[in-house]
């Protein structure tokens, strides 16, 4: 085992856990704000893969300039589905709203198979394509590209929620809604604001990703799976420990299946995360 | 009055089942129709309605049987209808469909399931019952080696697909004085791929090849690369993937990121032969081999095909008839052949008669020698081929005496694609 294939493995590891991370910290945020955990987040990611990927089929759009009216569409998707549905349960018993978002993502899927056809489907010849050879290292053009994105539109949701006046309100919100009411925060507003946020963020992943992930109505789950585990190991709420969580389940996941053997490789995730929740069950940066 | 009609109506639609049962013979079917590997199960229902619309009609297809009277012969000119299941890929869920319809639908046999763990499963659930379960396109070496009495499978199993790899690779290095030695194998970890990959290392090790690395994984993955990685560096002269479908795209895209050429890929079918494959791959699928027991080339030599795959096209929204539909209704046939001649839809009389099952190999759509079983309920008479993407097409390679097209060796490196 060489040490170029050791680096190889971080940085496809590297690269591969900003994505998670991105995926995970709209899940944590929205269960930050409002602690709700939205199990169709795997479904919205395949609802933004798949736009990405219709724009790109019908209009020839890239998805590299669609993400804009991607990250629009989904965002606005966020907004009705708090005016439609989480608006009804925010109150409502925790197994309530388990299974309303639950039945969300059955819903989501099927419709989508009905509408669409459970096929595969992929872009072809996507404006970023090929592969960068730095020494003996390959890295994928397109996989570079969607890391480095996820990575800035994570720093600028970090920015928005920690800086600006909105942000800090949607914070004031998290921590105490009938407070911050008093205070003249709209709780109702800021919650379909997070839930746009939320989705923005899969929609960013969603888009990036469809440069080189063939999209299929269950290709969510997966992914959400690690966005899960990547919100518990961070910390529920908490964004920045989604961004360590995300790279951490991205190396282990490559360098385990690298030096080990690749048949366990989810085991090591998952013993990863057993041990958090067993010795820190707040999770890295958790405020629970 | 309105109201009543209404309500008349929808009684005599739900009494339409129960009315039909009275001399139909009825078939239950699973099929993943929902999950990563729905399309294929939904092909594989259209190739079932294909041959319902054969049986149950009249038709005129020189040489294939059933096609010319309405219903079967031997029950009287009874219809066969179907009541079709969803297993979503999961054992337990097609254990429970197969309970569902033995018990609440009385069908008389089972058929499907594509999967080898739910065909597996269910199996045993019709084995207690003691109704008989067909499968066509189920390749798990292990489903005919467990001693069922009630269970038979028409297609070939993977150690015979691997059988004909081997052979594949010995005839190369003899034709063309080469020395393809080592052997590298990727599965994805179900029931199915796990069986393939232990076949194919345990028949490596008896022919003596070299198998550098065998590596599992589960199809569900988000990634391959530590897997390409390993295979880059051990670099075997032949690799021989068992994927599903998005796994067999993760790990051709993955190949492509990391610069990985393996001089010969030999596919175990599955993901490598999806319909929607070569039209999703584009130039990235160039040069992959994949066994098959089927190959729409093969139309030239069985002219049936075209007639059969008209028909499929309606029941299939206008896709063409491929690897997994002709093996299900291939099986599903030999299933209504075997019901025609023990002129009963009792499962002793239908097990009894598949058993003594004797359809000629002119008789199918596939290059089949025949539909024999063996005592352990295996088709003896199969036959496979080996097929190579060349120029957007999956074009027949080999055994020699069927190949359209001469093999591309090596297969093409991503630079070259």
């Amino acid at each position: 085992m060489t040490l170029e294939i050791i680096l190889q493995a971080i940085v496809a590891g590297l690269m591969m856990g900003l994505i998670y991370a991105l995926i995970a910290a709209g899940l944590s945020l929205i269960f930050g704000l409002m602690e709700i955990v939205n199990f169709a987040h795997g479904e919205h990611l395949m609802l933004s893969m798949f736009t990405s990927f219709w724009l790109w089929s019908l209009l020839g759009l890239d998805p590299l300039f669609s993400l804009p009216i991607t990250i629009a569409l989904m965002a606005f998707c966020g907004v009705l589905t708090h005016y439609f549905l989480i608006r009804y349960i925010l109150k409502a018993k925790m197994l309530i709203q388990i299974c309303a978002t639950f039945g969300l993502s059955i819903f989501i899927r099927s419709i989508a198979q009905l509408l669409w056809t459970p096929d595969y489907r992929h872009v072809e010849n996507p404006l970023i394509e090929g592969r960068l050879e730095i020494g003996t290292i390959f890295i994928g053009q397109p996989q570079l590209f969607a890391s480095l994105v996820c990575l800035l539109a994570f720093f600028g949701l970090y920015w928005f929620v920690s800086k600006t006046e909105t942000g800090l309100a949607l914070q004031a919100t998290a921590q105490d809604r009938n407070a911050a009411e008093v205070l003249g925060i709209p709780a109702n507003k800021m919650y379909a604001l997070g839930w746009a946020i939320g989705l923005g963020c899969v929609a960013v992943a969603g888009s990036m990703m469809m440069n080189y992930f063939a999209v299929f109505t269950d290709v969510g789950i997966n992914f959400a799976l690690f966005a899960f585990v990547a919100v518990a190991l961070g910390g529920f709420g908490s964004i920045i420990g989604c961004l360590y969580a995300g790279i951490i389940i991205g190396l282990v996941e490559s360098l385990g299946g690298l030096l080990i053997d690749p048949s366990f490789k989810l085991l090591y995730v998952f013993a990863i995360y057993l041990l958090v929740v067993i010795y820190r069950p707040q999770g890295l940066f958790g405020r629970y | 009055m309105k109201k009543l009609t209404t309500i008349l109506a929808f009684l005599s639609f739900m009494c339409a089942p129960i009315l039909a049962t009275a001399q139909d013979v009825k078939i239950g079917v699973i099929y993943p129709l929902t999950g990563s590997s729905a399309q294929i199960g939904k092909d594989a229902v259209a190739a079932i309605n294909t041959a319902l619309d054969i049986i149950n009609n009249k038709h005129d297809i020189p040489g294939m049987p059933l096609a010319k009277n309405e219903g079967l012969d031997g029950l009287n000119g009874a219809k066969v209808t179907i009541v079709v299941g969803d297993h979503a890929g999961k054992p337990d869920i097609g254990v429970g469909e197969t309970e569902k319809m033995l018990s609440q639908d009385g069908v008389h046999a089972m058929y499907g399931a594509y999967f080898s763990s739910v065909v597996a499963a269910a199996s045993t659930v019709t084995e207690r019952a003691g109704i008989p379960f067909v499968n066509g396109d189920s390749a798990s070496p292990k489903l005919t080696s467990r001693g069922l009495k009630y269970f038979f499978r028409v297609g070939p199993h993977d150690g015979m697909f691997t059988q004909l790899m081997f052979e594949f690779i010995q005839d190369f290095n003899k034709k063309n004085n080469a020395n393809l030695n080592t052997l590298g194998i990727i599965h994805e970890d179900t029931l199915w791929g796990s069986d393939s990959g232990s076949t194919q290392k345990k028949m490596a090790n008896e022919q003596g090849y070299n198998v550098l690395e065998k590596i599992s994984y589960k199809a569900s993955t988000t990634t391959l690369t530590s897997e390409v990685q390993i295979l880059k560096a051990k670099d075997p002269d032949v690799l021989l993937p068992s994927q599903y479908t998005s796994d067999a795209f993760l790990f051709l895209n993955t190949a492509k990121e990391l610069d990985y050429n393996p001089k010969l890929l030999i596919a175990q079918n599955a993901g490598y032969v999806d319909p929607t494959f070569i039209s999703t791959m584009g130039k990235n699928a160039e040069g992959v081999i994949s066994r098959s027991p089927f190959n729409t080339d093969l139309a030239e030599t069985i002219p049936m095909i075209g007639v059969v795959n008209e028909i499929f096209k309606k029941h299939s929204g206008g896709r063409d008839l491929s690897d997994v539909p002709a093996r299900a209704f291939t099986g599903f046939m030999a299933l209504a052949i075997a019901i025609n001649n023990a002129g009963s839809t009792d499962p002793e009389k239908i097990r009894e008669a598949l058993t003594n099952l004797d359809i000629p190999g002119d008789a199918l759509i596939v290059p089949y020698r025949g539909i024999k079983f063996g005592p352990d309920g295996q088709n003896e008479a199969v036959r496979g081929v080996l097929m190579q993407v060349q120029n957007g097409k999956y074009c027949t390679v080999y055994p020699y005496e069927l190949a359209a097209c001469d093999l591309v060796y090596p297969m093409p490196t991503w630079d070259q694609k």
